[in-house]
Formats: C-alpha cells, sequence, structure tokens
C-alpha cells in the first residue's frame, strides 16, 4: 500500500487523485510496443515495475534534466520503433526546452508521458511548480506540440494509452497522479550495465 | 571552359569526415564559429539537424543516439560546455561515446570580456568530467584532430572535446 506523508496531504490538490500504481500501468498497457526511456526517481521505478528492468528500458538516476532528450535521440536513431520517455514533472521541469526542441523535430514515434504529482518526491515531497500553478501540458502545446492530453481521471487513460501509440506526430501525457509512492523495485542503478544491456537488446 | 572549383574549405571537409564516419545526428546551439557544418547539416536529407536551447540537451540526445545505434556530434562554443556540466555524469557515468567540438571563445585575442571566464575554465572542468580535450590551431591540424577524436570516440569509445581555438577561428571584433 502507498504511503503519503502529512505535508502531501496538506498540498493534495483535486486535481492529484489518481494513484500512480495503478494508473501508470493502465495507461502504458503492453510494455512491448515501447522502447523506453525513463526519468529520475519515481518514473524510474514506475517503468522498472513493469517492464521487470527489462533490456529494452534505460533508466536513469542521475543527469536531471536529460531524459526527453535522450528519448528523442533514440527516437531519430530508430524510426522503426515507438520510444516512450516517461518522467516526473521535477525532471522535466528542469530541461523544460527539451520541450521545445522536440516540438521542432516532431517525430512521429515518440511520445512523452510526465507523471505529475506536484512534488519532488525522492527528496522529501517538496513542492514542484505544477503544484502552484504551472501547466506543464499548456507548456508542452505552447511549444508546438500538437497533440497533449491531460489525464486527472480513470475515463482519460484509454484515450491516454491511444495518444501513445499513434505515429501523427510526437504526443505529450500529462498524467496526474496523487503524491504518493512509487513501486517498491529494485533496479539496475549501473548506467554503464543498462546501456551495454539496452544495446545487446536492441542491436544483436 | 570551365573555372576551377574553389578548393573545400577546412569546415567542409570536416562535415564529410564526420558524414564518412556515419554521423546522422548534429546538434548544436546557433553558432557562428560552426556556421559551415550546421549550414551543410540543414541542407542534407540523410541527417537529423538538431538545434538546442541549451547545450545539455545535446550531451542527452548523443545519448539516445548511441542506444539507438546511431552516431552523433554536439558542436558548441566554449561557453555552452559549462551548461554541460552535470549532463556529463550520463557520459562518464554511462560509458557513452561522446564527440564534441567546441568553438573557443576568451581565448587568443578575445575582446569581450564576459567570454573569459569560460573560455579558459573550458578545457578544466570538460577535462573534470573525464573528456577528453585536443586543441587544433592551424586547418590542417583541425581535420587531422577531428579525425583522430573520431577513432577515439566511436571506436574506443572515449568522450572527445576538439577545442577550435581563436587562432584557427579568428577572433570576433567588439
Amino acid at each position: 500500500m502507498a504511503t503519503q506523508t502529512k505535508a502531501v496531504a496538506e498540498a493534495m490538490a483535486p486535481a492529484f487523485v489518481l494513484d500512480r500504481l495503478e494508473a501508470v500501468p493502465a495507461l502504458i498497457g503492453r510494455h512491448e510496443d515501447f522502447l523506453f526511456v525513463a526519468g529520475l526517481a519515481g518514473t524510474s521505478r514506475d517503468v522498472a515495475a513493469i517492464t521487470n528492468d527489462g533490456a529494452h528500458t534505460y533508466s536513469m538516476a542521475g543527469a536531471m534534466g536529460g531524459a526527453a532528450m535522450i528519448g528523442l535521440g533514440l527516437a531519430l536513431a530508430r524510426p522503426d520503433k515507438r520510444v516512450l520517455v516517461v518522467t516526473g514533472d521535477g525532471e522535466l521541469l528542469m530541461n523544460i526546452g527539451a520541450l521545445a526542441t522536440i516540438a521542432v523535430l516532431n517525430p512521429p514515434n515518440l511520445s512523452i508521458v510526465c507523471v505529475d504529482n506536484g512534488h519532488y518526491g525522492e527528496t522529501g515531497y517538496q513542492k514542484s511548480h505544477t503544484s502552484l500553478g504551472v501547466d506543464l501540458e499548456k507548456i508542452a502545446a505552447g511549444s508546438g506540440i500538437k497533440r497533449t492530453l491531460t489525464i486527472e481521471g480513470e475515463a482519460e487513460l484509454a484515450e491516454g494509452a491511444r495518444l501513445i501509440r499513434e505515429g501523427n506526430g510526437t504526443a505529450f501525457v500529462l498524467l496526474r497522479v496523487k503524491p504518493t509512492e512509487p513501486p517498491a523495485f529494485k533496479r539496475d542503478l549501473n548506467p554503464a550495465n543498462c546501456r551495454l544491456r539496452f544495446r545487446t537488446g536492441l542491436l544483436a | 571552359m570551365s573555372a576551377e572549383p574553389a578548393p573545400a574549405s577546412w569546415q567542409d571537409q570536416v562535415y564529410d569526415l564526420l558524414r564518412q564516419h556515419n554521423v546522422t545526428q548534429f546538434a548544436y546551439v546557433p553558432d557562428a564559429g560552426h556556421r559551415t557544418l550546421i549550414d551543410r547539416s540543414l541542407a542534407d536529407p540523410n541527417v537529423h539537424s538538431v538545434a538546442l536551447t541549451t547545450e545539455e540537451e545535446g550531451v542527452a540526445l548523443l545519448a539516445g543516439a548511441d542506444l539507438g545505434g546511431a552516431r552523433g556530434v554536439l558542436l558548441m562554443q566554449s561557453s555552452g560546455a559549462g551548461n554541460c556540466i552535470n549532463m556529463l555524469s550520463l557520459v562518464k557515468g554511462g560509458g557513452f561515446p561522446f564527440l564534441t567540438l567546441i568553438s573557443m571563445r576568451g581565448d587568443f585575442g578575445e575582446g569581450n570580456p564576459w567570454q573569459y571566464p569560460m573560455g579558459q575554465a573550458t578545457q578544466a572542468v570538460l577535462e573534470a568530467m573525464g573528456v577528453i580535450c585536443l586543441r587544433a590551431e592551424t586547418p590542417e591540424e583541425a581535420l587531422r584532430t577531428v579525425s583522430a577524436a573520431l577513432t577515439m570516440v566511436f571506436q574506443a569509445g572515449n568522450a572527445v572535446a576538439v577545442l577550435l581555438t581563436q587562432k584557427l577561428i579568428g577572433a570576433k571584433k567588439f
């Protein structure tokens, strides 16, 4: 069962109601459909739990702000594969210009899911800008990404699952969730191991 | 009677060399020193020409290219090297090949005092993050050095910066 800190309970806004333990797997669906790039902390554990830390996942535990651009480089290199970046609000905010760079290129095989809990979970659940009025879907749309969606309830999950699989240009899905703990999954934290694992799986 | 074609500039020769080595992702923040390479990449239908908002985006981009089996190069000014430092954790920790060509500022004959702090620190901070720095001061050296860097990066798996000094590219007038 997910835990929740006191500060988090106080900060919880009406839009942040989904539980990431259920909503992220429901949105992603068949994980074999994608090559994954996962951001730090919570999202790396979300994805590792879904893929069993599989070879089709490159997840980070540092170099904050890099996930979306790793996804872009991979998507440009492999137009034959669908690339899904799954990252948090804090990680995305650190390099928000990446959304503008990606929108200009607009690769049809790239989708970005931002799991937005409105907090920096890893460092003690301090509020992020998205708890204070910043709307990352609007920033994505304003950057020029044409297909964007905000998911705040179960009803929109199916549309999100469709959007991240469609090939009409880059898609951005903001998945608002409660600020609760991600899956307790122990993944490989060695970035060089993960690189070799990924390349062996994809290129061998 | 046809005119003799003008000899290719060293910048054009560097572009051709990068393409011969299957570099297909060109990432950059617009820069006068890299104008030929940027323009050639924009005109080349077989490469991705990726304009960045900040240089660290390019470090992550090239790691993603490598995951997919592609090769890239980051073209930046020495001031941009400072924007890359923590993102180079990805390169060093992950053992990613990494090639950057850096047009130097705050170097030989620089007239803008704002360029000196980062220009003078460029090599030291890159080396601190595990990037091997090779300096080029003449057109001949530029081509030879990029050629050496390509081997060091894509054959031996290193991170290498080629520093194109202001002796080579000239100092902007202020």
